[in-house]
């Protein structure tokens, strides 16, 4: 099986032009006659839900929350990056492609990345043109900071609620989008398989979370807006219902798994403080603008309250290291280091795990309300977790787990492998590589759903026209869904003496601790034997009490677990393969002297995609190689 | 791009669309408030006029013939009085009805959550000032109470009069009948206190600058009102206003 | 610490429901009040008792999703979301008592799980502009004071969770409502549109069954994005100005 990739011919910056001039159209009454179900509400699924809704096609969408909104989406705090330039500080699309390629260290396909940057400043004349109230300059005009290892300023921001606010303005348009007709809505809906027809995505099977229904959706073309599969690791910043359901059910039926390796560890979180934690909060990277980060230069001093340790005993390791970035580097470059210093034993806090970010300098310089302005929610919502006053004594962070690079793999339409299977935002591994950069992932979202599968869609539909409509009696539809009951009732019956919790919170820390910030094939290789340990431990002993036919969480979450105790292994097994570091993969026996990332591009520029070949058979790799016709693969450095 | 069409009044008759804006939920707020408001503008009259009483017999008696002397412009005001407390008793009882609808199931445990207790006994200090106001009335409009108030004249320029400054002195004369008056006027205060504050947001003339001065506005309002009310029996009772009017 | 939790039970949306009583022991103080559930779910599994069912997601106070009612007041002590609440806030051997949302348009599906499907029509009937992707001018076009903008965000904050409902005592959504009226009717984009808008939310508010607005600001008191009870003033204020219009003939 080889792998193509579709990009359109012609140089970077045409590309995407020629394609759009190119591609297929469909007429207006013919729109009408195709369905397509978007699995997912966030971000991408909810505004390519509403623009193929506008644009006249049929559309059912389907979330697990109980309204569209609530999607994770919404968590999002920092900004959006667009490539619009008002600052007037030298971006351009170029730049922000080039960062975007940089910045995942080489491991991103150029064309899509480059048609990600050229659409980013679409997306923000769109937003504000639906009301989302950006930050704004007293002459009126648009605000934009500096965010996450960008030297520019393109970031547009809500206060700390850009997600939410780009969220909301996806669902007021898929909102307006329902109320004429154009879409339906299908909220507390789960996607638990995907129907194959002759070797098309023409289906789902979902499970009415109220009823416990099981029923299936027929459509022409199916979207999974399903994001990221960070849950594997248990505590993650993502939402608790996050999970890698749709995707590996679609995995598991055919499509392509790519780069499950790369996950991306973001560096400001408030720190594990106990077992019974269930979540861990992400602190705006935005405070890494005027924060310091920091640790003491002695172990001795862990222990001591920061206010007692000289300056000259601390240690700023990102500034010395990273004198041009500073505190500024990178996520995956910020998390490595801030895990070295805490191996090193001179980790702050609970277990040693965490480090300083201090403001005292930025109050010093900036002015108490100055930095109150800037960053009053996050403080208030540190001082609400931990019950510490971070105006007054640094904040304690810590890595956790935020985003998930890898993805089903698609082609520069957004397709899989399996005809008509289309995936987008983060539930795609197409444009952030290894590492993604701060605020590209709500550009990537929405630039997938408004603007990029609106266009790329026709070139599966014209190939529908004629075909037979399929039907959710026929067989494959039956046998999915016989499929989709025996594997709950299997569930049930299991009636063990685990909480599907504790099973989770294994997986997820034997992960963490093997397959985290670091791995080493050791660690890989243990993983690997652990896992499937796990598993069957699971099916022998999980209990899921309660019923299929009403609205029951341990059942959801059960089902939700068994994948990811799948799926873990997949994780690992890619890591393994991956015999360099690069963005969010560091291996530990690939790095420099100086402990920076060593990546090997003459065997492994490539997208490693993973082909499922039954429940006790491995996977098989298939490999698309990376081809740079524009950049030139460089050593990323941030010094 | 949305597929239903525009509420237009072009479809309908006039009177479906006030209709429709009536029994809104704003709307039938907004009567609440509206017939408040001609209420209080009342309630601030009647109290400029009782304080005539300070002036003496002939000052109080002067100022009832003339409200008798407008005549078909008296039965106007009276009317519009009783059309405003019948719409606000009416929509009260109505929003009342939908509101206990809307939570058919109470918590177990309640919390007051910032409200008021001025505001959480708005229908109940309503309901008992309707039932004074018509005690009120059957005492010293239509003589119920004590029918032989009906009986006192005095003379106006050289006219003969129903003499008010005797009535209320000896009415007031009576410690329970004071005290119940006081007592009743404390709750029109109480009420009010909520009520004149309250209806400036629901009639959208608020803002989060404006609010909290309205709102301090309208209890120092209601609470005058109440001093200024109860200063008549309070004078009567304890500082010998009318000392001389004997039955 | 040790609390002792009367939660409210109902199988499903047709049963009457009742409280039981929990113990939730061993509990630390830095644990969400949402952990603390998690921690009683774990032991009552261990029993052999069906966990008790609540809505979360985010766990970090944004996405509006959880619906519980502590000790009577909707998402607990102080202004923010259920999650936020950590249990450092009670007293050791508090009687704690969890009830979900209550309000007629809520209705629940079990236990603590209410359905809020009703915001998602109100929305649909107007909360929105009506603008189709691709046919937006540049974003730097029309120019909004920051003052401006910043009232519209301070509207925009609004999480959806229900609480401002659930606190009222007439179940009265009117500072949800008022919200998105607010957002959309300050901003210039959102001008064309005002009229109908507004008359279209409160007429979709109205018929999914809330209470009337009675001023009691508690929907202010508990809103954990920290709405003000001056949007509902501004939307009274709107409303009756659309509805002369509409009487009129106005063009809306």
């Amino acid at each position: 099986m080889t792998l193509d990739a579709k990009i359109p011919a012609g140089p970077l910056d045409k590309k995407w032009t020629n394609y759009k001039n190119n591609a297929k159209i469909i007429s207006p009454a013919n729109k009408r006659k195709f369905k397509i179900l978007v699995v997912g509400s966030g971000l991408a699924g909810a505004s390519a839900a509403a623009t193929l809704g506008e644009q006249g096609f049929q559309i059912e969408c389907f979330c697990y929350q109980d309204s569209p909104r609530r999607a994770h989406s919404i968590a999002a705090q920092g900004g959006i990056n667009a490539a619009k330039n008002y600052q007037n500080d030298g971006d351009s699309i170029y730049r922000l492609f080039y960062d975007t390629i940089k910045g995942g260290d080489f491991r991103a396909r150029e064309a899509n990345v480059y048609r990600l940057a050229e659409v980013s400043a679409s997306i923000i004349d769109q937003c504000v043109a639906q009301g989302v109230p950006f930050a704004r300059e007293y002459g009126g005009l648009l605000a934009n900071r500096s965010f996450g290892g960008a030297q520019v300023s393109r970031t547009f921001y809500a206060r700390g609620q850009t997600g939410q606010q780009l969220l909301l303005g996806a669902y007021q348009q898929l909102s307006s989008q329902i109320a004429a007709g154009n879409v339906k809505m299908y909220p507390r809906t789960e996607m638990l398989d995907l129907v194959l027809v002759d070797g098309h995505a023409k289906g789902i099977v979902v499970r009415d979370m109220i009823t416990g229904e099981i029923r299936s959706h027929a459509g022409d073309a199916v979207l999974l807006c399903t994001g990221g599969y960070g849950n594997v690791f248990y505590l993650s910043t993502n939402a608790a219902g996050c999970n890698v359901t749709a995707t590996y059910r679609a995995y598991k039926r055919g499509a392509l798994f790519a780069n499950p390796c790369y996950t991306q560890i973001h560096p400001t979180c408030i720190p594990v403080s106990g077992d019974y934690q269930s979540k861990l909060t992400l602190m705006s990277e935005s405070l890494r603008n005027d924060g310091r980060v920091w640790v003491p230069k002695r172990r001795e001093d862990c222990g001591k309250p920061p206010h007692e340790i000289p300056e000259e005993d601390r240690d700023y390791y990102l500034e010395r290291k990273y004198p041009s970035y500073g505190n500024l580097a990178p996520r995956d470059i910020s998390s490595r280091s801030a895990k070295e210093v805490c191996d090193d034993g001179r980790g702050v806090g609970p277990g040693g795990l965490g480090v300083y970010l201090d403001f005292s300098d930025a109050i010093k310089r900036l002015g108490k309300r100055v930095v109150e302005e800037r960053y009053g929610n996050l403080f208030e919502m540190y001082q609400n977790i931990t019950g510490e006053n971070a105006y007054e004594r640094p904040m304690r962070i810590y890595p956790a787990v935020h985003y998930t690079m890898g993805g089903l793999w698609v082609d520069y339409n957004l397709m899989s492998n399996i005809p008509g299977l289309h995936v987008l935002g983060e539930a795609n591994f197409s444009d952030h590589g290894a590492n993604r950069l701060g605020a590209s992932a709500l550009m990537q979202g929405l630039a997938d759903g408004y603007f990029v599968i609106p266009y790329t869609i026709g070139s599966y539909l014209t190939e529908q026209f004629g075909k037979k409509k399929p039907d959710v009696s026929s067989a494959p539809f039956q046998e999915a869904e016989k499929a989709v009951k025996e594997r709950i009732q299997r569930l049930l019956d299991v009636k063990g003496s685990r909480s599907v919790n504790s099973f989770h919170r294994e997986l997820g820390k034997l992960l963490w601790d093997k397959c985290g910030m670091a791995r080493d094939r050791a660690g890989l290789e243990e993983a690997l034997a652990r896992i499937p340990e796990l598993r069957a431990e699971f099916w022998k002993n999980v209990s899921v009490l309660g019923q299929g036919e009403t609205l029951n969480q341990s059942l959801e979450r059960a089902g939700r677990v068994a994948d990811f105790l799948e799926f873990g292994e997949l994780l690992c097994r890619d890591a393994l393969h991956r015999n360099e570091s690069c963005g969010g993969h560091f291996r530990t026996e690939y790095q420099t002297e100086d402990g920076e990332a060593l990546r090997d591009d003459e065997n492994f520029a490539y997208v490693g995609a993973w082909k499922y070949e039954g429940d006790n058979a491995e996977p098989t790799l298939i490999k698309e190689p990376l081809v740079y016709e524009t950049v030139k693969l460089a050593t990323r450095s941030y010094k | 791009m949305s597929a239903s069409s525009a509420p237009t009044a072009s479809a309908q008759t006039l009177w479906q669309v006030p209709k429709a804006w009536l029994f809104s939920s704003i709307g039938k707020k907004c009567v609440v408030a509206v017939t408040g408001l001609v209420m209080v503008l009342f309630v601030i009259g009647h109290l400029l006029g009782n304080m005539t009483i300070f002036f003496g017999p002939g000052a109080v008696n002067a100022y009832a013939m003339h409200l008798r002397d407008l005549g078909p412009l008296l039965w106007v005001a009276r009317l519009g009085l009783l059309g405003a407390i019948v719409l606000h008793v009416y929509f009260t009882m109505l929003l009342w009805k939908e509101n206990s609808e809307a939570r058919p199931q109470k918590y177990a445990v309640a919390a007051p959550m910032n409200t008021t207790v001025f505001a959480r006994t708005m229908r109940l200090s309503g309901l008992i000032v309707l039932s004074f106001v018509a005690f009120h009335l059957a005492h010293f409009t239509w003589h119920w109470v004590q029918p032989g108030h009906a009986a006192y004249y005095a003379e106006v320029d050289g006219r003969r009069v129903h003499d008010v400054y005797s009535m209320v002195v000896l009415g007031f004369r009576n410690p329970l009948v004071s005290f119940f008056y006081i007592f009743s006027l404390g709750l029109v205060a109480f009420h009010l206190s909520h009520g004149i504050g309250s209806l400036f947001q629901t009639l959208g003339l608020s803002n989060s600058t404006l609010r909290p001065a309205l709102e301090t506005a309208a209890k120092v309002l209601a609470w005058v009102l109440f001093a200024g009310y109860s200063a008549i029996p309070i004078s009567i009772l304890f500082f010998g206003l009318g000392k001389g009017i004997v039955p | 610490m040790n609390f002792t939790l009367r939660v409210w039970r109902q199988n499903g949306p047709t049963d009457p429901g009742k409280f039981e009583e929990y113990p939730a022991t061993d509990i630390p103080a830095d644990a969400s009040f949402l952990e603390m559930l998690d921690i009683v779910n774990e032991g009552l599994i261990q029993k052999g008792i069906e966990p008790i069912t609540f809505d979360h997601d985010c766990r970090e106070g944004i996405c509006g999703m959880c619906s519980l009612t502590i000790n009577g007041v909707p998402h607990g002590p102080d202004r923010g979301t259920t999650c936020q609440v950590y249990m450092r806030k009670f007293k050791d051997r508090d009687v704690i008592t969890i009830e979900p949302f209550r309000a007629a348009p809520f209705p629940i599906l079990r236990d603590l799980a209410v359905n809020r499907s009703a915001f998602d029509r109100i929305i649909q009937a107007g909360g929105f502009i009506s603008e189709r992707t691709g046919a937006a001018p540049d974003a730097n076009s029309v120019p909004i004071p920051k003052p401006v903008a910043d009232a519209a965000m301070d509207a925009a904050a609004c999480i959806g969770c229900g609480a401002c409902a659930a606190a009222c005592p007439n179940s009265s959504a009117m500072l949800f409502v008022s919200a998105k009226v607010g957002h959309l009717g300050l901003l210039p984009q959102g001008k064309p549109e005002k009229n109908r808008r507004v008359l279209r939310m409160v007429r979709a508010m109205d018929n999914e069954g809330f209470g009337n607005c009675s001023n009691y600001y508690a929907c202010e008191a508990v809103c954990p994005a920290g709405i003000s009870a001056s949007f509902i003033a501004r939307m009274n204020r709107e409303y009756n100005f659309a509805s002369a219009l509409e009487t009129v003939g106005a063009p809306l």
